[in-house]
C-alpha cells in the first residue's frame, strides 16, 4: 500500500492527466458530478455523484455509424475511433460494482465493441466510503463500502490519500506516480473500515436483504396484487433509469445531419410507454407492467441469467432521485417482507 | 479498433426484385452489392433491414437457407420502415445485418417428424423458410400438412408459389381457408383454429403455429383440446427490437430475449414466461 498526503493529491492529478484524461467527483450547484480535472478543480467530499459513472463505458448518446446516401445507394461508413485513455477517480465501491453488471450484458458474445473499448482505455480508481448515509443499502448486495475493487483502490482520510493496486492496468498507474507516493503500513486504513462498518451497521437500511428475491422467483412475484398500488403513482419519468448504475436499456436512431445520416444509440427506459410500442401494439400497455418489469428485472430475471447476481448495488440513487419517492427497497419489502426482503 | 467485429454496423444489401403478394404485402428479394446473399441462416432465423434516416426494423427471412443465392422478405405495410419499403423500387440499396435468433430445430427435433404447419396471415412469413427446407431435404421429414388461412383470397401471402410447388408436392397436404366466402373461392371458408379442429389431425406430428397473436393462442388451445402436448408445439414470436442481440432489452420477457433467445419457442417453454407477448 502506498500513500500520499492531502496536500499532494493535486500534484497526482497533475500528474495522472498528463497521460490520460482524468475525471474526478466535482461539486456543483445540485451535488457533485464528474468532471475533467484540471488546475484548479477541486474534489468533492459528497458521497457520491448525481449520475453514475457508466456514462463512461455506456455513454447516454454515442454514434455508432454513418451513412452517406447518394440516388438509390448507400454507403456505410464505420466512425469507430481509437478511444483515449482515461482515468475515473472516486468511484464508490457501489458503483464499481456496478460495471460487473454491465460488463455481463456488453462484453457478453456477441462483445460491444464501443463499450469493450471504451473499458480497455479507462482506469477506475475507487475510493472507499467513510460517511454512508440513510439511503445506502449495498451491504444487501454484499458489498464493502470500505473495501472497493476496481483497478486501483484508494482511501482517504483527514490527511491522506492511500493506494492499493487491484490489477495489472492499476499497477501500471501506481508505478507513474511512484514518486509522488511512499510505502505505508495500513494502519490508518484499517482503522477506517473498522469505523465506517460501525456506521453500517446503525444505518436504515441495514437489515435489509434480498434473499427472497433472484432466479426462479417469476411465479411468486409477477402475479402478486401489491404491483398495483406499488406503480399507481409512478409517472414513468424514467429518472430511476438515467440515475441507475446499472440500468442498461438503449434505444437506436438516426439522425439526418443534412450531409448524412448517423445511426447512434442512446439511454432508453422500460418505464417509457414507447419502449415496446409496435406497429400493431404493445405488450405492456400499462405502467403496472413497465413498472413491473424493471424491478422484476433487477431482482429476478437478470440474476437469472447471471448465476444469481442481482442488477441492484444499493448505491440509493432511486431513493434520492424519484419524484414520488418510490423506489426499489419499497419494493422489496413490500413483496418479500417488512425486512426483506 | 475499427478492425473489431460489431454486431450493429449493417452491410448494405440490395433490392433486385419485388413481387406483390397482397394488397399490403410485398415480398423483397436481397442481395449485397456484388450480387451475393448477404449471411447465411437457418430456418426461423431473422433479420435487421433499414432504411437510412427512416429506421430499422426486424424481419423473418422468408427464404430457405437451401437457397444461397439470394435472401427474401414477405413484409407487410404497417408501420414508418414497411412503408418506405414498399414504396422501394428494384436497385434500391438498403441496409442488412444478421441471423438473428434461434432456428427451428430442423435438422434435431424436427428430423423423421410428421409435420403440421398453421399459418395466418402474414405469419406464413417465417413458416415458408422452414416449409420449403423441408421440402428440400423431403426424406428427413414424414408426411408434411399445411393449413393456411388468411382474410380473404387476395390475403394469401405466396399464393403462386403454394398453388404451383406446394400442392404439387407428394407426401405435401395443403388446406387453404379464407374468413369470409368469396367469389372465385371454392375452397374453405372459417377460421384457422376452427380448420385445425375440423380437419383433425393425428396426435403423432409436430405442429408449428405462426400468425396474428389471437390466432396462435386459439390454435394452441384447439391442438391441446384436440390431444397434442405442448412440447409438441412450436411458435415465433414478434416483439419490439433494436439490436438484435439480446442488449437493448426490449424484447426481454423474463429472463428470456425474444431476438436471441427466441424468436422461435416450444410453447412449453412459453409457459414458463410471463404472460407478456
Amino acid at each position: 500500500m502506498r500513500k500520499c498526503s492531502i496536500n499532494d493529491l493535486n500534484s497526482v492529478f497533475e500528474k495522472i492527466s498528463q497521460s490520460a484524461v482524468l475525471y474526478i467527483p466535482v461539486d456543483g450547484e445540485n451535488g457533485a458530478d464528474y468532471k475533467i480535472w484540471e488546475k484548479g478543480v477541486e474534489l468533492s467530499n459528497a458521497l457520491n455523484t448525481n449520475k453514475s459513472p457508466k456514462n463512461f463505458f455506456f455513454p447516454q448518446s454515442e454514434d455508432l455509424v454513418e451513412f452517406k446516401t447518394e440516388g438509390k445507394d448507400i454507403e456505410v461508413i464505420d466512425i469507430r475511433d481509437s478511444k483515449e485513455d482515461f482515468v475515473v477517480f472516486g468511484v464508490r465501491a457501489c458503483d464499481v460494482k456496478s460495471f460487473e453488471v454491465l460488463d455481463r450484458v456488453f462484453l457478453s458474445e456477441p462483445v460491444d465493441s464501443y463499450y469493450a473499448d471504451r473499458r480497455e482505455h479507462g482506469v477506475i480508481i475507487s475510493m472507499a466510503c467513510s460517511r454512508p448515509v440513510e439511503t445506502c443499502f449495498c451491504q444487501t448486495f454484499d458489498i464493502d463500502a470500505t473495501n472497493p475493487l476496481g483497478d486501483i483502490a484508494c482511501w482517504k482520510t483527514d490527511d491522506a490519500v492511500y493506494f492499493e493496486a487491484k490489477t495489472e492496468k492499476g499497477q501500471a498507474l501506481m508505478d507513474k506516480i511512484s514518486d509522488l507516493t511512499s510505502e505505508s503500513d495500513d494502519k490508518a486504513v484499517e482503522e477506517q473500515k473498522t469505523k465506517t462498518t460501525e456506521i453500517m451497521k446503525r444505518l436504515p437500511l441495514a437489515d435489509l436483504k434480498a434473499d427472497k428475491f433472484g432466479a426462479g422467483k417469476t411465479e411468486e412475484f409477477f402475479n402478486d396484487p401489491a404491483w398495483a398500488e406499488l406503480s399507481q403513482s409512478c409517472l414513468g419519468c424514467g429518472t430511476c433509469t438515467f440515475v441507475c448504475p446499472t440500468c442498461q436499456c438503449y434505444d437506436i436512431k438516426d439522425y439526418n445531419t443534412g450531409k448524412g445520416v448517423i445511426r447512434y444509440r442512446c439511454w432508453d427506459s422500460c418505464m417509457y410507454s414507447d419502449f415496446t410500442r409496435m406497429a400493431h401494439g404493445n405488450s405492456r400497455n400499462s405502467q403496472l407492467e413497465r413498472f413491473r418489469q424493471r424491478f422484476m428485472h433487477k431482482l429476478v430475471y437478470y440474476p437469472e441469467n447471471n448465476e444469481g447476481l442481482f442488477s441492484c448495488v444499493g448505491c440509493g440513487r432511486c431513493l434520492s432521485k424519484c419524484p414520488i419517492s418510490m423506489n426499489i427497497v419499497k419494493v422489496m419489502k413490500t413483496l418479500g417482507g417488512k425486512n426483506n426482503g | 479498433m475499427a478492425s473489431r467485429e460489431e454486431a450493429l454496423i449493417p452491410k448494405v444489401g440490395v433490392i433486385t426484385d419485388v413481387r406483390i403478394d397482397t394488397p399490403d404485402v410485398k415480398t423483397f428479394r436481397v442481395v449485397t452489392p456484388d450480387g451475393k446473399k448477404a449471411f447465411d441462416h437457418k430456418p426461423g432465423q431473422c433479420a435487421m433491414l433499414s432504411i437510412p434516416g427512416v429506421g430499422e426494423a426486424m424481419f423473418s427471412i422468408t427464404s430457405s437457407p437451401t437457397n444461397t443465392e439470394f435472401m427474401e422478405f414477405s413484409i407487410k405495410k404497417c408501420g414508418c420502415v414497411t412503408e418506405w419499403l414498399h414504396q422501394a423500387e428494384v436497385g434500391q440499396q438498403i441496409t442488412i445485418r444478421g441471423p438473428y435468433g434461434n432456428p427451428f430445430p430442423v435438422d434435431d427435433e424436427f428430423r423423421g417428424k410428421d409435420l403440421l404447419f398453421i399459418a395466418g396471415g402474414i405469419g406464413l412469413a417465417p413458416l415458408r423458410s422452414v416449409i420449403n427446407y423441408c421440402r428440400h431435404y423431403r426424406e428427413n421429414y414424414g408426411k408434411i400438412d399445411i393449413v393456411y388461412g388468411s382474410r380473404s383470397k387476395d390475403d394469401l401471402v405466396d399464393y403462386q408459389e403454394i398453388i404451383d410447388e406446394w400442392t404439387k408436392d407428394a407426401n405435401v397436404n395443403v388446406y387453404l381457408t379464407i374468413d369470409n366466402p368469396q367469389e372465385g373461392w371454392d375452397g374453405h371458408v372459417g377460421f384457422v383454429p376452427n380448420y385445425v379442429k375440423e380437419l383433425g389431425f393425428d396426435l403423432n406430428k409436430t405442429a408449428v403455429i405462426c400468425g396474428p397473436p389471437i390466432m396462435i393462442k386459439f390454435t394452441l388451445q384447439g391442438l391441446v383440446e384436440m390431444g397434442y402436448d405442448k412440447t409438441q408445439v412450436y411458435t415465433t414470436m414478434e416483439l419490439r427490437m433494436k439490436c438484435g442481440v439480446g442488449k437493448c432489452g426490449r424484447c426481454n420477457i423474463g429472463s428470456k430475449y425474444v431476438c436471441k433467445d427466441g424468436p422461435v419457442f416450444r410453447c412449453d417453454e412459453l409457459e414458463e414466461l410471463p404472460d407478456e407477448y
